[in-house]
């Protein structure tokens, strides 16, 4: 790791502390065993985009109204994140990723170091190209949140609560 | 009081007792978050330049992005309706609802939508329409309009919204507490949207280069709203498109900072519709949604209403560049005491909604409102985009006055009121707005005048015909002006002589003549000349003390006070006039000192639309306030022994406009300096705010504004101090409040004061 993104992943986590949001420091070797102690059942999920691991047969991959509905988690990959802010940016797939963060009580959104960027501009210069090319992405921080009914209540609509995955970088290479 | 003022009067007093208290807890909560939420981005003032720039040019070539968006929204395969107005739109609507056969239609929170009306003329057709936003929701079951931009229902209590809810769907065990009332509405709008056949959102950006929706929200019900049914609809003005995706970078940024205080609300959805989300179609719950093969439709409809004559009215034009986040309103006094109820029109509130009401409904909209932004000018370095809110509200005002009814007064014009304004302007407007005539007449028959003016028949009548209210003592007016005065003490030539006089504790003659021949034109201003003249020999005396000679000339009022009334063309030749009398003092090198914070804020900001450049700038950077440029002198080896020293405790209150201009830290800066202990308040505005507070329909608004001061002035460790303020009316304001006199800080800081 880089000092620079060491630098980036502390402000990341900063931030997330900030914001009072958990988050899990992995290798991908110990994926599984930290998913299992994150994740509440019955979770669902959207297939993993990265070489290195996959979800685990317990996480319905295959998701439908019904499972979504009852899930008591939703686990997801993130893009990339932004440090300054603790977001995620969570892409909308034909899987149903977007609902898959949305819909149960609890969000765990996997992120590998690599993907963080240092602030917001940066990643709208990502996002730049992927919307122009059709795609849509949630940049989201922190779980959903109203102070609508008179005081601040989280989870919303949405989760109400949210575990961040971080994959540390390591020696496997993802052939990016 | 005339029927039309008790009315006006009457129904700010009803807000002010039912929602007043929920109001102001939100809406100060919002406006301390932002303070301290933008304090902690270094790049604040950047990001607001470049923000503005791209709201610039997006309304600059509005029509052609229009063009782009359209192409780039039908290639991604949605389609895109551009609604002359709201019956266009609402039909457009009607249509996508009746072609879908949709029984019920899910919406997320837009203001848009609100001025559209669109909510009515679907259920016309038998749709049900719901909303999901939490807040629109307790709105739409109370049946209520919303009374702010972004927290719509900030004038209910948690206690009346579950009172609301206990009554109207009686759930086995009462709702009582904040996680019980969201819990409920999660599940019982869950029920709705599942079942939906449509979706509406609004937008907060359009980028044309990609068709995205980019929607800033944090309760997560624009994203079900969005991708749950398989038809979105969204509804959004022209002005909500932006050039690109990289535009809306600076935006991320200041929105939830300028609206809530939130560094970044939970989500900003940057959807490209139709988005490839699945559909979560809940008649078939158990197929998987990667098998399922959804032919989403997605109908932009963008809406004119008004907006693209906006873009060609010079005046409103910047009203199209609001994003909406509310910041003029949370850091509005007045707004922060009645709220959107009163302060706003149709659809919009707060300082900028008369520009939208103007625009997109009308001047009798706006009128309804108008008078309740007093230029206090506090919004004006809170608004992320940099619009200049106070000069919008004084536009209108302005035309407002230019419709009323021709020769109403005639009979009193002539002597009274010397202005440029057609015959049509309010005389309660008209008196203020001539002030100068008033106080001119006023001193010149005192103390006659001023006996005169506490006459109860005086009062009741002046209360009847032009609304100053009988409750607000009068400015008593001076026989000897300032000017008197000065000259009678012997003039420049005077003041040279007491200027160069050695003084203990200054260091001697040579010191000052190494200071070089510095002097100064003091700006007579209206109230320093006729009414408070103490404070005025209080400066003269002060630059003398610090080696300074002062010159009084003859200067006319600076137009701050017609201004304020919205008759522009007579602020405009006051501005000449100012102009002409302090010119040839500028070319001789004289620094202009300004007492008065509202006079010097029509030099530093309104003079830039009254005068050539030239002349603009050569009197803004030689222009100052008087602390600002005590601090400048003291900084410069100037003594502060030959000032009043001492250390008596100060509970000081910075004017509005003073603090817009980024000058307060000066005057606390020299009292600190010469051993005073100063308290600050942190409210907005004292309430006053030069004519407001007099006027008998705003009487009791302003002293409820008041109160949020005067609370911080009589608290334990407040009370006993001596109350400074800068402003004339926050003076007046304070003597009304307080059971103690207030001081000028130059009064504080006079060789010539004795000890309090």
């Amino acid at each position: 790791m880089s000092v620079e993104t060491g630098a980036i992943v502390e402000r990341f986590e900063t931030s997330l502390a900030e914001l009072d949001v958990a988050v899990t420091r992995t290798r991908p070797t110990a994926f599984e065993s930290t998913l299992e102690e994150v994740v509440r059942e019955p979770a669902v999920g959207t297939p993993l985009p990265f070489e290195s691991i996959s979800l685990p047969a317990w996480v319905d991959v295959r998701p439908t109204p019904a499972t979504l509905e009852s899930a008591a988690t939703g686990v997801t990959a993130a893009s990339f994140g932004i440090a300054d802010y603790g977001s995620v940016v969570l892409p909308s797939t034909p899987e149903g990723a977007e609902q898959v963060s949305l819909f149960s009580e609890l969000h765990v959104p996997v992120l590998r170091e690599r993907d963080l960027v240092a602030d917001v501009p940066t990643a709208i210069d990502r996002l730049g190209p992927r919307l122009r090319d059709g795609e849509s992405a949630i940049v989201a921080t922190g779980p959903s949140a109203t102070a609508d009914m008179g005081a601040l209540v989280r989870g919303a609509h949405g989760p109400e609560a949210v575990h961040v995955i971080l994959l540390e970088d390591g020696e496997v290479s993802d052939g990016e | 009081m005339s029927e039309a003022r008790e009315e006006k009067a009457a129904s700010i007093r009803h807000l002010l007792e039912t929602e007043g208290d929920a109001v102001a807890e939100n809406t100060q909560g919002f406006n301390q978050g932002r303070y301290e939420s933008v304090a902690e981005l270094e790049e604040y003032e950047a990001l607001k330049d470049e923000a503005r720039a791209i709201k610039e040019d997006a309304i600059e070539r509005l029509p052609e992005l229009i063009d782009e968006l359209t192409e780039t929204v039908e290639a991604n395969g949605g389609t895109v309706y551009l609604a002359d107005d709201a019956a266009d739109a609402n039909r457009y609507v009607r249509e996508v609802a009746a072609e879908k056969e949709a029984d019920c239609l899910v919406k997320s929170k837009s203001m848009t939508s609100e001025e559209l009306e669109v909510n009515e003329a679907l259920e016309a057709d038998g749709v049900e329409v719901i909303e999901t936003d939490l807040g629109e929701w307790v709105l739409q079951v109370a049946e209520e309009a919303p009374s702010h931009l972004i927290a719509p229902a900030i004038h209910k209590s948690r206690e009346e919204i579950a009172r609301l809810f206990n009554a109207q769907f009686d759930p086995d065990e009462p709702l009582e507490t904040a996680e019980e009332l969201t819990t409920f509405a999660r599940e019982w709008l869950g029920e709705h949207i599942r079942d939906a056949d449509v979706g509406m959102t609004g937008a907060n950006f359009i980028t044309a280069d990609s068709g995205t929706i980019v929607l800033v929200t944090s309760e997560g019900n624009a994203r079900k709203t969005a991708v749950v049914p398989d038809t979105h609809v969204a509804v959004a003005g022209v002005e909500k498109i932006v050039p690109s995706v990289e535009d809306v970078a600076p935006f991320v940024e200041l929105i939830g900072r300028s609206g809530t205080g939130q560094d970044i609300t939970s989500y900003v959805s940057f959807l490209t519709p139709p988005v490839e989300s699945p559909v979560v179609d809940f008649d078939e719950p158990d197929v998987p949604f990667d098998e399922r093969d959804d032919d989403r439709e997605f109908h932009l409809v963008l809406i004119d209403n008004g907006r693209l004559a906006m873009r060609e009215d010079e005046h409103l034009r910047e009203t199209l560049y609001c994003i909406r986040c509310s910041a003029c309103a949370n850091s509005c006094a007045n707004f922060q005491s009645v709220g959107g109820h009163a302060f706003g029109g149709e659809t919009y509130t707060g300082g900028i909604a008369t520009g939208w009401e103007a625009g997109v409904y009308g001047y009798d909209s706006a009128a309804e409102f108008n008078d309740l932004c007093t230029g206090c000018s506090r919004c004006v370095n809170q608004c992320p985009v940099k619009i200049d809110i106070p000069w919008i509200n004084t536009v209108v005002r302005d035309r407002l006055n230019r419709e009323g009814d021709d020769g109403q007064f005639e009979f009193v014009y002539d002597e009274l009121v010397p202005d440029e304004e057609p015959g049509g302007v309010d005389l309660q407007k008209r008196l203020f707005g001539n002030f100068e005539t008033l106080a001119k007449l006023g001193s010149a028959t005192a103390p006659l005048s001023n006996w005169l003016a506490t006459l109860g028949p005086v009062r009741r009548g002046l209360e009847r015909v032009v609304g100053v209210d009988a409750g607000r003592p009068l400015p008593s007016f001076e026989r000897e002006t300032l000017r008197d005065w000065f000259e009678r003490r012997g003039g420049h030539a005077a003041s040279r002589e007491r200027a160069a006089e050695p003084r203990a504790g200054r260091g001697g003659h040579a010191a000052s003549k190494e200071r070089g021949d510095r002097e100064v034109v003091l700006y007579p201003d209206v109230y320093t000349n006729y009414v408070d003249v103490a404070r005025g020999k209080a400066a003269v005396r002060v630059l003398e003390a610090l080696g300074v000679d002062v010159h009084v000339p003859a200067v006319p009022e600076s137009g701050r006070a017609p201004l304020s009334q919205g008759m522009v063309a007579t602020a405009d030749e006051r501005a000449s006039g100012v102009y002409a009398a302090l010119a040839e003092h500028l070319d001789a090198g004289r620094d202009v000192v300004v007492i008065e914070p509202s006079d010097l804020a029509m030099l530093h900001r309104e003079y830039e639309r009254f005068l050539p450049d030239a002349s603009y700038e050569r009197l803004r950077e030689n222009s100052y306030e008087a602390l600002e440029y005590v601090y400048g002198l003291l900084e410069n080896g100037a003594d502060p022994d030959a000032l009043r020293t001492g250390d008596e405790e100060i509970a000081y209150h910075s004017h509005c406009q003073q603090r817009t201009l980024g000058l307060a830290p000066y005057t606390r800066s020299v009292l600190e300096h010469c051993g005073y202990d100063v308290v600050e308040s942190d409210v907005e505005c004292c309430g006053m705010a030069g004519s407001f507070g007099y006027k008998s329909e705003y009487y009791e608004l302003s002293m409820d504004v008041g109160e949020r001061l005067a609370d911080q002035f009589t608290a334990p460790e407040t009370k006993d101090r001596v109350v400074v303020a800068t402003g004339t009316s926050c003076g007046d304001q304070l003597d009304d409040l307080l059971r103690r006199d207030s001081r000028h800080p130059l009064e504080v800081l006079d060789p010539a004061t004795p000890a309090y």
